[in-house]
């Protein structure tokens, strides 16, 4: 006997992410999901912006991480409020996760929320977890061609920033490929080229955000 | 990897279906994935089978429909399935955008056993 279902399986992980925006949005508060692979540059671009806000504006960080407490101990050294998640091997965090973080982290209103995600081009872009705004970081070591590999994460992005542009004379990274990668999949995603280290085309960035 | 989370949740949604139906042993489920869904099938069914010992589930053979990425491109308006690599048009050679279809991941349907029931 068949039985028709016809049910989505991330349903209840996006009924939750959707009671989190719901919760996010009548306190006025702003939920950045911060997307990279591993070593592009998520903390310190959280750090730079981190600083940037400093009496501006309340921030918070969650930091999703398989293991340690390397990026929240160097945020908390900082005077962040900082909620470090181990998913102990898991390799995304979830609508249900965020929910529990935010539940210690008591955001006030008007606030923002830098989430950085576990290291990973793929498993990430699966999980909606209820944020504002989708933040991939790119360096420019990875290479131009990741946007083309990475589609569904790429696909996932509401702004991106490529990091480490200090870095170019070094690389051979086609610009030109990778700007036509991005527009492809997100047509309305502005890019962000950016060094850290330089500080080059940061407050343009830190403006925006 | 996330293939874990996700297959713990089709052993749940069937079992819930199945018990709701009357308890009977489900023999198979068919699941419809996007290839732009970023799962992989051989990862859903090994996770699948340690999960789904012990309930109503246990045995069933998942069957996945998979369903190919449709792009759109803006420039003429042609839709096309993604090539293999890259996003251009195989009209005018520019390049095209993702739209849903290829993002899908449902169970579709199950099959139970009846007999005896």
């Amino acid at each position: 006997m068949e039985i028709r279902v016809m049910k989505g399986i991330m349903d209840a992980n996006g009924e939750i992410a959707a009671q989190n925006r719901a919760n996010f949005a009548a306190r006025n508060i702003t939920v950045v999901n911060v997307l990279a692979s591993p070593g592009a540059g998520k903390t310190t671009l959280i750090t730079a912006i981190c600083n940037h806000l400093k009496g501006k504006r309340k921030v918070y960080v969650v930091e999703g991480d398989i293991a340690s407490t390397i990026d929240a101990d160097r945020l908390d050294a900082m005077g962040v409020a900082v909620m470090q998640i181990n998913t102990g091997g898991g390799c995304h965090l979830d609508a249900n996760m965020l929910r529990e973080a935010v539940s210690v982290l008591q955001p006030e209103e008007g606030s923002l929320i830098l989430i950085e995600n576990v290291g990973n081009l793929v498993c990430p872009a699966a999980f909606d977890l209820g944020d504002t705004l989708r933040l991939l970081v790119a360096s420019v070591p990875e290479g131009h061609d990741k946007p083309y590999k990475y589609v569904s994460m790429f696909g996932y992005a509401d702004a991106v920033v490529l990091s480490k542009i200090d870095l170019l004379p070094y690389i051979d990274f086609d610009m030109q490929s990778f700007e036509a990668g991005v527009h492809a999949l997100v047509p309305d995603a502005p890019i962000f080229k950016l060094s850290c280290k330089t500080g080059d085309g940061l407050a343009a960035f830190l403006d925006w955000i | 990897m996330h293939e874990y989370a996700v297959s713990k949740q089709i052993v749940k949604m069937a079992n819930d279906e199945a018990l709701h139906a009357g308890g009977h042993r489900i023999t198979e489920i068919r699941l419809a994935i996007g290839d732009l869904s970023t799962f992989v099938d051989e990862s859903i069914q090994m996770y699948f089978d340690i999960f789904s010992a012990g309930t109503l589930a246990e045995g069933a053979k998942l069957v996945f429909r998979r369903i190919p990425a449709a792009f759109f491109c803006k420039t003429c308006g042609q839709n096309f399935l993604k090539p293999r690599t890259g996003f251009d048009c195989p009209n005018c050679g520019k390049q095209g955008s993702p739209t849903e279809i290829g993002k899908e991941f449902f169970i579709e349907s199950l099959e139970v056993d009846d007999d005896g029931n």
